[in-house]
């Protein structure tokens, strides 16, 4: 029974009613805020896609991830507020500086391994961080950067509104989950995923390291660039702390909850937590106490996230009852359409 | 087919492989024993370009591969296992073998933006390799199976046919037979038999004596980064050197 249910969601045609759901959400919504909180999810969800890209497929533990995501958005805010720059101009701009950004640093730091490259990589979005807040001249300092161009329009289209802003950021949400489904699936995905089973074995199978890891990063960093040149757009306020080393560990939690390493881990675990996280605000403060265990719970008797055990029970199951040969590669979305399905409610 | 002359590798003061010269023979089965600490494993890792030598050569069918990266190394023709080898647990067998195949392709970030022909071909022709080299270590019918739940022996198994995939000319396989039982130690035996009648050439690192007395054509005696012996089987095992070197330091050769 359960298992149909699981091969129901993993049927290829899930995925569009899942887009069904999503570009129906602001119709069912019961407020404008609901819809603002999904589009905000939207935007980390994609972060947090560059995360797993250089994480969950490539197992390099980034940890100025979301340096990079602030780097973005101050991209955007710096050329529309400071420079009088167009939205779109800006997007491009930031894009092309965290990729370029993503190659230099990543040039430096993937020289390093495991841990060596997570606490240099912790060190380099904590001087991100630094740079914003100090370097008044630039980023005004701590008093963040105001009146950020809104992406600009077209026709009837305002993205001032928050309708539109949501279809726009779920365009980018769409086109970020189908690229990196292809990069998973294609042998470059599988470059990634060899070297995050071993530095060594990869390198025997050929396979240059420091190039692929470094393609692996600048993907990972231009994501994250994406995602903040559009919460620039969305909140049009940055501040330095959104280039706090926090929002790095909170990505980090949405993808392991989500499933790490699975393509559709990065959404449901963005998603899933936003609105969990959103429910619990009536607790204030007191919410981690609940939240804490929760997280805990899952870590022990889920380590592969929601996805990552959905998808290996899955596969043990149809392995179990003789079904031949599954195709698992093709991922499920699942989750999300029962998860959007009770925020609905 | 693989020549080594004088290879000398120091880490700090300690000679971990210490001027030896050897040459391994096209189309054979050839075998480094030693006790442990005796150089082996950094032997390995000296041919196959994951350490630099402090001095001295190797040569691959006469092209100097002294100082090559391993990638280049790999490309050119040297598979290699592990004693132990990670995988992606939670991916099917032929999943994991793809990869292997990567080595002889070129699709790059922009082949899989477009879906290029390129691409297609290229992925077409690595799960084909992978089916391939499944078949010849007999684990056709474990395809499907997640990694994590295959036995040692089949583990051993998918890292040969890793090893494999990558099409190479001569293979280097640490410990093998290591952790498996003596009947699937015969099997491993007898798939390496199967790789050098199909024209590849064999290095193994191997305590298993039973077997390696049984299969080899020739072999290496390594003890504190030095070779003390080489030459066959029947040679080997009736080297006085060897036999002290045995008996006088460790008594692993007999596990």
């Amino acid at each position: 029974m359960m298992f149909k249910l699981g091969a129901l969601l993993m049927h290829p045609a899930s995925k569009y009613v899942l887009l069904a759901l999503a570009l129906v959400f602001p119709a069912l919504a019961s407020n404008e805020y609901q819809v603002y909180v999904m589009a905000t999810a939207f935007i980390w969800a994609i972060a947090v896609y560059g995360f797993n890209v250089i994480t969950g497929f490539c197992g390099q533990l980034n940890l100025a991830h979301g340096g990079f995501f602030a780097i973005g958005a101050y991209t955007v805010a710096l050329l529309t507020s400071d420079a009088g720059w167009n939205f779109w101009p800006a997007f491009v701009a930031a894009l092309l500086l965290t990729a370029v950004l993503g190659l230099l640093v990543g040039a430096v730091s993937l020289r390093l391994k495991e841990h060596y490259f997570a606490i240099f990589t912790l060190c380099v979005g904590f001087i991100i961080y630094l740079l914003l807040d100090k370097w008044e001249e630039l980023t005004h300092g701590a008093l963040g950067v105001r009146n950020i161009a809104a992406p600009d329009g077209f026709g009837l289209v305002n993205f001032r509104e928050t309708m539109p802003l949501y279809y726009l950021v779920l365009f980018f949400l769409v086109f970020i989950i189908w690229f990196t489904s292809r990069i998973q699936k294609s042998l470059v995905g599988r470059t990634f995923v060899a070297i995050r089973n071993g530095d060594e074995l990869a390198e025997s199978l050929g396979i240059n390291l420091m190039k692929t890891k470094i393609v692996a990063f600048v993907i990972s960093t231009t994501y994250a660039g994406l995602a903040g040149a559009l919460y620039a757009g969305m909140i049009r306020f940055v501040g330095p702390e959104d280039g706090n080393v926090l929002h790095t560990f909170n990505m980090i939690m949405y993808m392991l909850v989500g499933g790490i390493g699975t393509l559709f881990g990065p959404l449901v675990g963005t998603v899933g937590i936003v609105w969990i996280t959103q429910s619990l605000q009536f607790l204030e403060e007191y919410r981690m106490i609940i939240f804490g265990p929760l997280l805990v719970v899952l870590v022990i008797f889920f380590p592969l996230g929601v996805c990552g055990s959905f998808l290996t029970w899955m596969h043990r199951k149809a392995q179990a009852l003789g079904l031949g040969p599954k195709k698992v590669q093709t991922e499920s979305k699942v989750k999300t359409s029962s998860q959007e399905a009770s925020n609905n409610a | 087919m693989l020549k080594v002359e004088h290879l000398t590798k120091m880490f700090g003061g300690l000679a971990a492989v210490n001027d030896v010269s050897v040459d391994f023979g096209a189309n054979q089965i050839n075998a480094i024993i030693g006790p442990n600490g005796a150089g082996k494993s950094t032997f390995f890792n000296l041919i196959s370009g994951m350490h630099q030598p402090t001095s001295g050569r190797i040569l691959l069918d006469g092209t100097d591969v002294t100082r090559m990266r391993c990638d280049h190394v790999a490309k050119l023709g040297v598979g290699r296992t592990f004693q132990t080898t990670n995988l992606f647990e939670t991916a099917t067998v032929l999943d994991n073998l793809i990869v292997g195949y990567r080595l002889r392709t070129q699709s790059g970030l922009w082949d899989v933006l477009i879906n290029s022909k390129r691409l297609q071909r290229e992925e077409k022709a690595a799960r084909e390799k992978a089916r391939e080299a499944l078949d010849f270590v007999g684990l056709t019918h474990a395809e499907n199976r997640y990694i994590a739940d295959c036995t040692q022996e089949e583990r051993k198994r998918v890292a040969f046919a890793l090893a494999l995939a990558t099409d190479p000319k001569i293979v280097l396989l640490d410990e093998p037979a290591a952790g498996v039982n003596p009947e699937e130690t015969e099997g491993l035996a007898e798939l390496m038999k199967k790789m050098v009648k199909n024209g590849l050439t064999v290095c193994l690192i191997e305590h298993k004596m039973d077997m390696i007395m049984g299969i080899a054509d020739k072999i290496m005696v390594l003890d504190h980064g030095e070779k003390i012996a080489e030459g066959t089987p029947e040679e080997v095992k009736n080297n006085p050197v060897v036999i002290e070197a045995y008996l006088g330091s460790d008594h692993d050769a007999a596990a």
